[in-house]
C-alpha cells in the first residue's frame, strides 16, 4: 500500500493531453460554487479562525477525546476498533462480515477505505462490494479510483457514464443527466435492500455522544448505514471533536467550501446500533478509528495538516489540480492537501514530486476553512527532502552554487553580466529565445531575452561623474 | 520647516538585475517622484526565495543574512515585486526561526519592507504619476503580492492617474499564472498550460497590455504569449507604466 508514486510528470503529460479529460476539467468549477456559498457569512473569517482553533484544540488532546468518543460510543452499544495500519482496515472489515455471515456489502463514500483498498480486499474474500454514493458507483463500474475527495467521478463525462450504464445495465443509452441519474437509482435502490453490510466514512466522530457525523448529499449514506443489518464506518483518528456545538460551528465553513451548500442535504448523526423497540437501524455499529500514518505527523511541524476536514476546495482552487485532474497524483488525495498528506502517509521518498508540484500560489490556504497553511507545508516537506538528500544531484550542487555567488557580490555581477550579455546573444533580433536545452521552461513558451546589461552595471555608470 | 526625506533602500531583485533594468529605473524615478532619497546598496543581490523554496534553508539563510546587512541604514526596504518584498515581510521570520537572537533584527527589517506600489500609496502618499500611457491594460495581481502583502488597490490607484490610460478588468486577476520560480523550469509543461488560461484571460479583455508587479509572472505570461504567436499584446511591469515607458 506504500508503493511510490513515481511517474507524476509522465501521468500529468498523459492528463495535459487528454482532450476529454481537458473538458471535463474545464467544466469543473466548484471554486465559483463556493465563492457564491460564503458569500452570506460575514463573519467568514471568524468562523475559519473559530473552526481552526476547535481542530488545533481536538488534535492536542487526541488521546483524551479519542477515549472519550470510545467510552460514549460503547456505552451506547457501538463497537469500537482501533486500526494501526491500512492492513487492519481490511482484516477487521473482513472478521465482521465472516463473523455475520455477510456476503453483501453496500458503501457510502470512504476516502479512508480508498487508502487501504478496502474494495479489492472484500472482493477477494468473494465479498460482493456495491458503491453507492453516484460518483463513486461509476468510479466502481469503470474500475477506476476517485479523481477527487468529494466529487470522485469529475473526470467523467456524460457520454462516458452513459457508456457505463449500457455496459453494466444492459439498458438502452440516455445521455439526459436527469434520466441517467434516475436509472443509477433504480439499480441502486436494489442493491440498498439487498445489501447486508453497509460501510460509510465518518465526516466526525462526536466525543460526547460517541455520535458518527456524516454530511452527505445523496441519501446514499442514510441507507447505508440504516438499511443493512452491519453498519460498519472508517474513519480516520484525527476526525474526533469534542462537542456537537464544536461540529455545529465546522459545518458552516465545511460545506459552502466543499460544494457552497449553506449545509448538506442530508446532515446524519448514527449514535449506536437499533435499541429494543426502535423500528430501524442496524443490529450491529461499527467505528474503525484509523492510524495508518495519522498520529505520526502529532507534534511535529506537520500537524496543521491533521485538522483538515475534507471538503476539498484547496484542489477546487488549485491551478495545477485543475489542469492534470486528481489521478495524475498517484495517490488516494490529490491537490494541495494531498500533496502533504501522501508523502506523510506513504514515505516522503515515495512521492517525490508531489510537494514540488505547486506554484505555491497560496490560493489553497485562503480558502481552507481550517487554516491549513498548505504553501508552508509543502515548503517544509522540500526542506525535507533536502535535508535527506532526496532532491537530484544537479539540482543541489546548482543551488549551492547559486547561494555561493549570491554572496559574492563581485563574483556575482561578472556571472550576471556575461549571463545578459549571452542571453541577449542568443536571443538575437527578436530579443526572444525559443530553446533552452534541459529547461522545462521553453517547453511551453519562450523566454524574452535579458537587455543585455545587469542593473548594476547600469546604476554604478550612471552614478559615476 | 521642511520633513527629512524619506530615506529608501531600492532592493531592485536579481530577476530585474539580470533581465530588465529598465525597470529599477522606473522604481527609482518614482520612488523619487515620491520625493524620497533612493539609495541603491551595491552588494546587493538575491533575497533568496530560490533556495527557500527549493528547500535549501541554509542557502536561503545565508543569502538573506547578506540582504539584512545592506539595508541597515535605511528607513525603509522597497522593491519593485511583490514576490521579493513578500520573502523578507512575511518569511524571513520563519526562515530565521531557529535563530531567536537575530529575531529583533529580522522583524525591524520585515516591518519596514514593502513592494512598490504600496509604499507609493500607503507610505510615500503619492499623489501625481510621471508617466502617460495611450490605451487600454489589464492588471495581473501577483500571487505573492496579493495573498501575502495585499497588494490590490494601490497598483490600480496609481494606474487610475496615468493620463490617457483605462483599465479594463480581466475575469480572474487573482488567478496564478503558473510561474512560481523553480515551479517553471521543473514543471514547464504545467506551468505553461496555466499560463495559457492567464494569457485567455487577458485576449478575452481587448486590453493592449497586461501590467503586473512581478517580473518572475511577466517573463512567464510574455514568453506564453509570444509561444502562443501573440506579438500584439504587451507585457509592463507596473512601475514602468508608471513612470513612463519612452523614458529611459
Amino acid at each position: 500500500m506504500n508503493a511510490p508514486v513515481s511517474g507524476f510528470k509522465a501521468r500529468a503529460h498523459d492528463k495535459l493531453n487528454d482532450a476529454k479529460l481537458q473538458r471535463a476539467m474545464k467544466n469543473f468549477n466548484l471554486a465559483a460554487a463556493r465563492t457564491r456559498g460564503v458569500a452570506d457569512l460575514e463573519n467568514l473569517e471568524d468562523i475559519r479562525t473559530a473552526a481552526a482553533s476547535i481542530r488545533d484544540h481536538s488534535l492536542a488532546r487526541l488521546d483524551l477525546w479519542l477515549e472519550r468518543f470510545e467510552q460514549e460510543a460503547t456505552r451506547r452499544g457501538t463497537q469500537v476498533h482501533w486500526a494501526e495500519t491500512h492492513e487492519d482496515i481490511n482484516r477487521i472489515v473482513i472478521d465482521i462480515a465472516r463473523r455475520t455471515g455477510v456476503r453483501k456489502i453496500i458503501k457510502s463514500k470512504s476516502m479512508v477505505s480508498e487508502e487501504s483498498h478496502l474494495n479489492a480486499a472484500l472482493e477477494a474474500e468473494g465479498l460482493e462490494v456495491v458503491e453507492t454514493d453516484l460518483g463513486e458507483y461509476i468510479v466502481q463500474l469503470a474500475g477506476e479510483t476517485p479523481s477527487h475527495i468529494i466529487a470522485p467521478a469529475i473526470h467523467k463525462s456524460r457520454d462516458d457514464v452513459a457508456d457505463l450504464f449500457v455496459k453494466h445495465h444492459g439498458t438502452p443509452r440516455k445521455t439526459d443527466i436527469g434520466e441517467l441519474t434516475m436509472e443509477a437509482r433504480k439499480f441502486l435502490r436494489e442493491h440498498f435492500m439487498s445489501g447486508e453490510m453497509g460501510i460509510s466514512g465518518g465526516n466526525f466522530l462526536i466525543a460526547e455522544t460517541g455520535s458518527l457525523f456524516l454530511v452527505t448529499n445523496e441519501g446514499n449514506g442514510r441507507m447505508t448505514t440504516t438499511l443493512p443489518r452491519i453498519h460498519v464506518a472508517i474513519t480516520g483518528v484525527e476526525k474526533v471533536v469534542p462537542t456537537l456545538e464544536d461540529v455545529s460551528c465546522i459545518l458552516r465553513v465545511l460545506t459552502r467550501s466543499a460544494t457552497g451548500q449553506s449545509i448538506s442535504n442530508y446532515v446524519t448523526l448514527n449514535t449506536g446500533p437499533k435499541r429494543p423497540g426502535d423500528t430501524d437501524g442496524p443490529e450491529e455499529m461499527h467505528v474503525i478509528i484509523v492510524d495508518a500514518g495519522r498520529t505520526g505527523l502529532l507534534g511535529t511541524d506537520m500537524q496543521e495538516a491533521l485538522r483538515c476536514i475534507r471538503c476539498g476546495a484547496c484542489m477546487n482552487h488549485c491551478p495545477v489540480y485543475q489542469n492534470i485532474g486528481g489521478h495524475a497524483y498517484g495517490w488516494v488525495y490529490p491537490g494541495p492537501i494531498g500533496s502533504v498528506l501522501t508523502p506523510n502517509f506513504i514515505g516522503l521518498e515515495n512521492a517525490i514530486d508531489l510537494p514540488n508540484a505547486a506554484t505555491l500560489c497560496n490560493q489553497c490556504g485562503v480558502v481552507c476553512p481550517v487554516k491549513i497553511p498548505l504553501p508552508e507545508l509543502m515548503r517544509k516537506l522540500r526542506e525535507r527532502q533536502v535535508d535527506r538528500g532526496l532532491r537530484p544531484w544537479q539540482e543541489r550542487v546548482g543551488l549551492r552554487l547559486w547561494a555561493w555567488a549570491a554572496q559574492r557580490p563581485g563574483v556575482y555581477a561578472l556571472l550576471t553580466r556575461l549571463a545578459a550579455r549571452a542571453g541577449k546573444f542568443f536571443g538575437g533580433a527578436g530579443r526572444t529565445i525559443h530553446r533552452l536545452p534541459g529547461n522545462g521552461w521553453t517547453e511551453g513558451r519562450d523566454l524574452p531575452a535579458p537587455a543585455g546589461k545587469t542593473f548594476r552595471e547600469l546604476y554604478a555608470s550612471r552614478k559615476r561623474p | 520647516m521642511s520633513e527629512q526625506k524619506l530615506r529608501v533602500g531600492l532592493f531592485v531583485t536579481c530577476l530585474v538585475d539580470l533581465m530588465r533594468p529598465r525597470i529599477g529605473f522606473s522604481a527609482i524615478k518614482l520612488l523619487e517622484s515620491a520625493d524620497c532619497e533612493v539609495v541603491v546598496p551595491s552588494s546587493q543581490t538575491c533575497c533568496g526565495q530560490p533556495a527557500y523554496n527549493s528547500g535549501d534553508r541554509k542557502s536561503a539563510q545565508a543569502v538573506a543574512r547578506k540582504v539584512i546587512a545592506e539595508f541597515r541604514g535605511c528607513d525603509y526596504l522597497v522593491s519593485p515585486s511583490g514576490s521579493c518584498a513578500g520573502m523578507i515581510r512575511a518569511h524571513y521570520a520563519e526562515l530565521f526561526s531557529e535563530f531567536p537572537e537575530q529575531r529583533a533584527e529580522v522583524d525591524r527589517l520585515a516591518a519596514r519592507t514593502h513592494e512598490l506600489t504600496s509604499f507609493l500609496v500607503d507610505v510615500a502618499g503619492m499623489a501625481a504619476v510621471p508617466g502617460t500611457f495611450n490605451g487600454a491594460v489589464t492588471y495581473h495581481d501577483c500571487c505573492s503580492g496579493l495573498r501575502e502583502l495585499g497588494v490590490k488597490a494601490q497598483p490600480r490607484a496609481l494606474l487610475g492617474r496615468v493620463a490617457g490610460l483605462s483599465l479594463n478588468e480581466m475575469g480572474t486577476p487573482e488567478y496564478c499564472c503558473g510561474f512560481d520560480g523553480t515551479f517553471a523550469v521543473k514543471y514547464g509543461e504545467i506551468s505553461a498550460r496555466i499560463a495559457d488560461r492567464k494569457c485567455d484571460d487577458i485576449a478575452a479583455t481587448g486590453a493592449d497590455a497586461v501590467v503586473l508587479g512581478d517580473l518572475g509572472c511577466m517573463l512567464n505570461i510574455e514568453g506564453r504569449l509570444q509561444r502562443r504567436g501573440d506579438s500584439k499584446t504587451k507585457v509592463y511591469h507596473v512601475a514602468e507604466v508608471l513612470a513612463g515607458i519612452d523614458d529611459d
